[in-house]
């Protein structure tokens, strides 16, 4: 049986700019993610993915506009005050895994008192004995090596700092993670090993993992589900096997990033995404599009997993 | 030819990044360089770009030794190369328009005449619209900045483009599109390319000549 972790529907997000300016940043976000299940979110950079997943932390900027309902439990993440979600979400039932995790972890402190201190906090352990063990119990689910906790995070590599910051993020046992394009700026080695351990905290504890990234080679390897997002609006939402497998996408951005990759066709898609603060009217890849018709002048809504009015049929599927 | 002999360089002579390293590449070559981060090789480009001085070893431009580095290096050196980093956002002026951005060799130069010509082209090479060249660094998504950094790289016409990582931050489209547009620059111009970077199907992709890392060193 699974169960729904985070649900999320219609999420918009709207900045109010000066002069009346309004950017549409996410808008109409359809998705769930459910326990033992980790759904990548896709997109280039400025596609609205790092927006969404601050609005499921409440760490929008204060011009920002919300719209529409994420539920986490009972609770609606969008609805929160701020006290709630700093007291009761982040970190307690919303782990995060950031994007850099040394600028993420506290530079003058060693690994072992963030970790103390964070165990203190989120379980209430208490007495220097004890927080010692359950600061070392922390590490050692992330793989972080016992030797090093002593150290501060400029001592680390790339890969212990991403580590230290998952045992962080890992302490509350929340039951969704949110990793921010955990992987950048990492080796290839090393991206692998980062998803490969991330996957293994969603398969031993049953967490829903929402990982945003525009690495599609991490997605493919550690993805159930893809949610693929262009211009602020998630365009696909369908299996990752079918998705980079021989199948493949349905939507036209989709397939043509997958074509843009170096083992693939290596062929960029013409053009660049639209403005989020002009967004032309109809499908916002219109643009960029080979199949546009009259039809794409109307806004294409998600259905059957895609939002185009001319998908990509499967081969051996018949109308 | 573009020619690095029994290069030793770091930031600290008791702890060199880069030991012993020799590689070369031809006009017209595309050499991409393999290797981890933190191994040492975007301080090798940085040699191989005259922008830092090594402790010991030779780098040689069409068989004449470099003396001088960085700011001090003669014009005609500095303008034979054009280099391009992994984060755009750490290698520009954050006040400057991205047309001033890719004009500025010129400028620096003493070509503004040359300037409106140069950066029309240069923008459509590599895919900038109109509307983004009056914008700042913090207006743009960092593959414009990326696209505008890459303009500027080839606005002095170089014969030599060393790439450090320049898509890693990137998503597949854009990397795609960055790539052409060095390779259309190169395909016109008869440029040589270094290329180093950590992603394999990327670099075995693009360049003509894979070395890895490991491989190089006093025997190589
Ligand atoms: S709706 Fe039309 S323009 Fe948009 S992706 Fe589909 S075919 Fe292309």
């Amino acid at each position: 049986m699974t169960s729904v972790v985070l649900s999320v529907r219609g999420l918009s997000v709207r900045f109010l700019m000066p002069g009346g300016r309004r950017i549409a940043a996410v808008t109409d976000a359809h998705f769930d993610v459910t326990a033992g299940e980790c759904l990548a979110l896709i997109g280039e950079s400025g596609c609205g993915k790092s927006v969404l997943a601050s609005a499921l932390l409440g760490l929008l900027p204060a011009n920002a506009q919300t719209a529409g309902e994420a539920h986490l439990a009972d609770l609606d993440l969008l609805a929160a005050d701020e006290r709630t979600l700093a007291r009761t979400v982040r970190g307690r039932r919303i782990g995060l895994i950031p994007q850099s995790p040394a600028a993420h972890l506290t530079p003058v402190r060693t690994i072992r008192s963030q970790l103390e201190e964070t165990v203190a906090a989120l379980r209430g352990v208490q007495g220097r004995k004890a927080l010692r063990a359950a600061a070392e119990e922390a590490a050692e689910r992330a793989a972080f090596p016992a030797d090093h906790l002593d150290r501060h995070p400029h001592e680390l590599s790339g890969g212990l700092a991403q580590r230290a910051a998952t045992a962080l993020a890992l302490v509350g046992d929340a039951p969704l993670l949110l990793a921010d394009e955990p992987t950048t700026g990492l080796d290839r080695d090393l991206v692998d090993h980062t998803v490969d351990e991330l996957r293994r905290h969603v398969d031993t504890a049953d967490r829903a993992l929402l990982m945003i990234t525009h690495d599609l080679a991490a997605a493919e390897r550690i993805a159930d589900r893809v949610a693929v997002m262009y211009a602020g609006r998630i365009v696909e939402l369908t299996d990752a096997a079918a998705f980079f497998g021989e199948t493949g996408p349905r939507h036209p951005y989709s397939r043509g990033l997958l074509a843009a990759l170096p083992d693939r066709a290596f062929t960029p898609i013409p053009g660049m995404p639209p403005e989020l603060g002009a967004l032309p009217d109809g499908c916002a890849f219109a643009a960029r599009c080979d199949r546009t018709t009259a039809a794409c002048t109307a806004v294409p809504h998600l259905t059957d997993a895609v939002a185009c009015h001319h998908p990509h049929v499967p081969e051996g599927i018949r109308a | 030819m573009l020619e690095l002999r029994a290069i030793t360089a770091g930031y600290d002579r008791r702890t060199p990044v880069v030991r012993d390293v020799s590689l070369s590449v031809e006009p017209g070559e595309a050499v991409g360089l393999l290797g981890p981060s933190g191994c040492g090789k975007s301080t090798l480009a940085r040699v191989a770009a005259l922008l830092h001085r090594p402790d010991s070893g030779t780098v040689l431009l069409d068989g004449e030794p470099v003396h001088r580095w960085r700011h001090r290096a003669p014009r005609a050196h500095r303008t034979a190369f054009g280099v391009v980093f992994q984060q755009p956002r750490l290698s520009v002026d954050p006040r400057l328009r991205l047309t001033d951005l890719m004009a500025e060799p010129l400028r620096a130069t003493g070509r503004r005449n040359e300037i409106p010509d140069r950066v029309a082209e240069l923008a459509t090479a590599v895919g900038l619209t109109p509307d983004l060249l009056t914008r700042r660094p913090h207006e743009v998504s960092d593959g414009q900045l990326q696209r505008a950094c890459l303009a500027r790289a080839l606005v002095l016409r170089p014969r030599w483009l060393i790439c450090d990582e320049i898509t890693a931050m990137l998503d597949a489209s854009t990397s795609a599109a960055l790539v052409a547009a060095v390779e259309d620059y190169r395909a016109e111009t008869g440029a040589g390319l270094l290329a180093v970077g950590h992603d394999h199907a990327l670099l075995n992709r693009w360049c003509g000549r894979l070395v890895r890392w490991d491989d190089l060193g006093p025997a190589a």
